[in-house]
């Protein structure tokens, strides 16, 4: 469903590229992880999908395809109209990702408002309500006229992923969205991933630094290095029988809690 | 609404604070008013008829309260210069003070917003330079100085107003407002220029937050972001420099009330300090600071409808 094909990413004001030609695909309702350190050009990517790359400090080469549709050259207007509707994109820190002054029903429907003007006001709360029960936020009701700041860090982001599934996108972009968040809150968050895949068969493209975390959640992953993309298969592939020399370091400096091998 | 009563209990203990401070202040420094008044030639009995004529021979704090009271009676005491209540000698020019500051802070509120955001969409434009340049130039020239300029334009050129001939607030209130709007024009100026362009600087770095992402990820475009999200959050730091701008306008209608011959508070708060006339000064103080005080609460109470976060209480 997503084709990357030989994408570069160059910003004006830095001499190395940030994608260095990285080719990838995701099939429908996989979850793909995308691991890396800072810098190594995952998040590039994946804002290059969902075409958040400030066009003019930046070269683009290569395609991006969803479903056939070209994400990359497309003009800005059209590109609009699959952000949010086929695209949804889920940030590292929910606080600052939300518009602290709308109640969070009003930013959760804000795609509906923009994608599903056929919808009158009552079914558009009922789908944001629907989306608040799905990513299990108890009392859907309450929390739609809550204010982001009235919320947990991890009711922000259950309704920062409400608001990207709400219109039952395709594909759903994660740039490390448990990074900011404690570890139990983590693990709901990831339980709550694979469920919401097993039962949309919405695809995910998920961004971590945390190999653990990728592990979890991931059937296949990808592994960057200043913008090149040195491994890819299998979670347990490369987990188990890493290749490149980058991945096996990646592998061995996860802490375990016996201090043995992670196998 | 807890916070609207909380911020009005605020204001009321800080007026009262400040009232009696400066009661006090004024009872400190302001020596005898009566051998003033009287002169080196009075005798004793003299003194004593007069001083217990404008009250002066009682105690401290009955003074004080009586004094307080005036202010929701009328009854303020008597100019020591004038020789007429205080309240008379002050109500209609502080009505047209206070008239001339609204007028220019309708003028610079409802002009700074709209062309802040619209010089955000000049950013890195031609039009940019011509904003920047043309923002300096209204910030640089002083009120007094485009007041001359806009007389001789609007009321020696134009005949729009008569410049010197104020007419009266209740005998003419259109020829006074019409003279009152020039003279807010100047006044606002300088100040609707700084405010634009701090609309501007303050929606540009909102612009950066991450939400905004987060709005361009769900399929608004910019400009949609900025009414949306933006503006709203742009408000709060804008609506705080507004609450000072209103308390300083008053400050700032000395000045042109002085350039567009007006009848206002300018003259009589210059003249009552120059000659001691205390009970004038001092009530005008209390006018002023709860006009200051007054901006300000309301600045907050705006604030906090705009930002629930404002809301919790912390710090009132």
């Amino acid at each position: 469903m997503l084709e990357i094909k030989d994408l570069h990413v160059k910003f004006h004001n830095r001499d190395r590229e940030a994608v260095a030609g990285i080719s990838l695909t995701i099939a429908d309702g996989e979850i793909m992880g995308l691991v890396g350190e800072s810098g190594s050009g995952k998040t590039v990517t994946a804002m290059s999908i969902a075409g958040l790359l400030p066009r003019k400090q930046c070269q683009l080469s290569g395609d991006i395809l969803l479903d056939g549709q070209d994400l990359l050259h497309a003009r800005r207007s059209e590109l609009r109209k699959l952000h949010g509707k086929k695209i949804g994109v889920v940030f590292q820190d929910p606080m600052s990702s939300m518009d602290p002054l709308m109640r969070v029903g009003k930013q959760v429907g804000e795609v509906l408002r923009i994608h599903a003007r056929d919808k009158d006001d009552a079914a558009q709360k009922a789908m944001v309500l629907q989306a608040l029960a799905d990513v299990e936020l108890p009392e859907p009701e309450v929390i739609y006229h809550k204010y982001p700041h009235e919320l947990s860090g991890g009711q922000q982001q259950r309704a920062m992923i409400a608001s990207a599934i709400v219109i039952r996108p395709s594909l759903l972009l994660l740039d490390e969205p448990t990074t900011a968040l404690d570890v139990t809150i983590q693990a709901q968050i990831l339980e709550l991933l694979k469920k919401l895949n097993r039962e949309t068969g919405i695809s995910m493209l998920f961004i971590s630094h945390n190999l653990n975390v990728v592990r979890k959640l991931c059937s296949r992953v990808a592994v960057m290095q200043r913008g090149e993309l040195v491994e890819e298969g299998g979670t347990d592939t490369v987990f188990f029988h890493p290749r490149h020399p980058y991945t096996q370091h990646l592998i061995a400096s996860i802490p375990t809690r016996s201090g043995k091998e992670l196998r | 609404m807890k916070y609207a009563l909380k911020r009005v209990g605020m204001l009321l203990v800080t007026m009262l604070l400040v009232s009696f401070l400066t009661f006090l202040a004024f009872q400190l420094v302001s020596g005898d008013p009566v051998r003033t008044m009287l002169g080196t030639e009075a005798t004793e009995a003299q003194i004593a008829a007069l001083r217990s004529e404008l009250g002066l021979d009682r105690p401290f704090f009955v003074r004080y309260f009586d004094w307080l009271c005036g202010f929701f009676t009328g009854n303020l005491g008597t100019s020591f210069s004038y020789r007429q209540p205080v309240w008379d000698l002050i109500s209609s020019k502080l009505e047209i003070t206070l008239l001339l500051s609204l007028i220019s802070f309708i003028l610079i509120t409802v002009t700074s917003i709209p062309l802040g955001v619209l010089s955000y969409q000049w950013v890195g434009g031609p039009m940019d330079w011509v904003r920047t340049a043309f923002n300096q130039l209204c910030m640089a020239v002083p009120p007094f100085f485009t007041g001359i300029l806009i007389s001789w334009f609007f009321g020696i050129a134009l005949r729009v107003f008569t410049p010197g001939d104020f007419p009266g607030l209740h005998t003419n209130p259109a020829g006074a407002l019409r003279y009152l709007f020039f003279a807010a024009v100047c006044l606002s100026i300088p100040r609707a220029a700084m405010t634009v362009r701090m609309m501007r600087s303050t929606v540009i770095s909102e612009m950066n937050k991450a939400y905004v992402r987060t709005a361009i990820s769900r399929g608004n475009d910019r400009r949609t972001v900025l009414m949306a999200h933006v503006l709203k959050n742009s408000l709060v730091s804008v609506v705080t420099f507004l609450g000072q701008t209103m308390a300083e306008l008053v400050g700032g209608s000395v000045v042109v009330e002085q350039v567009f011959g007006i009848p206002g508070l300018g003259r009589l708060l210059v003249t009552s300090i120059s000659h001691r006339d205390y009970p004038v000064v001092q009530t005008l103080v209390v006018i002023l600071a709860f006009w200051v005080v007054l901006a300000g609460t309301l600045a907050d109470l705006v604030n906090q409808y705009i930002d629930p976060r404002l809301r919790l209480g912390g710090a009132v």
